[in-house]
């Protein structure tokens, strides 16, 4: 029915002629067809946001890959002060979150309520403890005068006390500023997404717990389990690069 | 492993990815990150970031594949993710083709 139509025969608008009968659950939107086509555009949009994410830390990976090619020998002093133990521990817990995430997104797929909230808040417990595991690795750089621009010292390079390390002149030192400006913008941008999704998680079990999720309506959950995923995969390039390709031997 | 509900629409029916896969992608992904802890102490030249990376892409598309569940997805979604990641790579290649071009003794 056209526009001409609606406004001289009004009467044909209630009743049988209308474009639909609210059939159809309160989640899905009037312009998709059904809710498979919700979902797949959902879907879509949340993966295209993520392509962006992608482009984003693309950048400093490919800044990373230029500087370190560059200043070679900064880059792998500069990675043997970092802890391998702490690094291997966090990389496992936020794989483990990674985990509780999807066993989420799963409950909220079977209409588990309390099942959905554990595994929502298993998954802060875990991402919690990533960040303060960070917390303490960051404050070792403190302590250590490792942060740039920070009363930075170039000591440990040019005078190693670790005895497998090979002492760097003063101006490649110098240089391991480089290699920490990306470490901290690298894992510092890491962890603000985490912060970011913490925050949502947060939400999220406010909403889980009155059942918004556990009534057909996973889209937010799944949406959410990507972006938290997508966080996952960027610590699984940064941990190689940052602490395993450069180790002393 | 999967299951599938009923079918919503004809190109985007829903599965519902079940535990048991979740966990064995999970411990997948911890044997992945012990072995390339564990390699890193083994002196093997440049293969050392070769290995490393390649192990860091396999669990990148582990992950992909089953926790965001690419694998049970529809074609437009398999798409998306492989324009990104091409678009990713062109990127790259086309600076590194610049740097290595120009900065002559520095790569």
């Amino acid at each position: 029915m056209d526009s001409q139509s609606i406004a001289t025969m009004p009467e044909e608008l209630d009743g049988a002629a209308l474009p639909h009968a609210h059939e159809h659950p309160a989640f899905m939107r009037h312009h998709f067809e059904d809710i498979g086509q919700q979902r797949e555009a959902a879907s879509f949009g949340m993966w295209v946001f993520l392509l962006t994410e992608i482009m984003f830390f693309g950048g400093l990976f490919c800044a990373y890959l230029i500087f370190r090619n560059w200043y070679h020998p900064a880059f792998v002093a500069g990675s043997n002060t970092l802890d391998i133990t702490l690094g291997t521990t966090n990389t496992a817990v936020l794989i483990g979150s990674s985990f509780t995430m999807a066993m989420a997104v799963y409950s909220a797929e079977m209409r588990r309520k309390g099942q959905l909230v554990l595994f929502l808040l298993l998954t802060i417990v875990l991402g919690s403890v990533f960040l303060g595991i960070k917390a303490v690795e960051y404050h070792q750089k403190y302590v250590d005068h490792h942060i740039p621009g920070m009363n930075f010292s170039i000591q440990e390079f040019v005078h190693p006390t670790n005895p497998k390390a090979i002492p760097l002149a003063p101006d490649m030192a110098e240089k391991t500023q480089l290699y920490f400006f990306l470490y901290f913008a690298m894992t510092g941008m890491h962890a603000l997404h985490m912060i970011i999704g913490i925050g949502m998680l947060i939400f999220l079990v406010a909403r889980a717990s009155r059942g918004a999720f556990t009534a057909g309506h996973v889209m937010p959950i799944e949406n959410f389990g990507l972006y938290w995923h997508f966080v996952d995969i960027i610590w699984i390039f940064l941990f190689p690069l940052l602490y395993l390709i450069s180790r002393y031997r | 492993m999967t299951e599938k509900t009923k079918q919503t629409h004809q190109d985007s029916e829903v599965h519902i990815v079940r535990p048991p896969v979740y966990l064995a992608i999970f411990f997948a992904l911890l044997v992945l990150t012990a072995l390339t802890t564990g390699i890193s102490f083994i002196d093997l030249g440049v293969f050392n970031a070769v290995i490393a990376l390649a192990i860091a892409c396999l669990k990148a598309s582990l992950v992909v594949l089953f926790f965001m569940h690419i694998h049970y997805s529809s074609r437009l979604l398999k798409l998306t993710v492989a324009a990104g990641l091409f678009t990713f790579m062109l990127l790259i290649s086309l600076t590194m083709t610049d740097y290595i071009s120009r900065a002559w003794g520095m790569f």
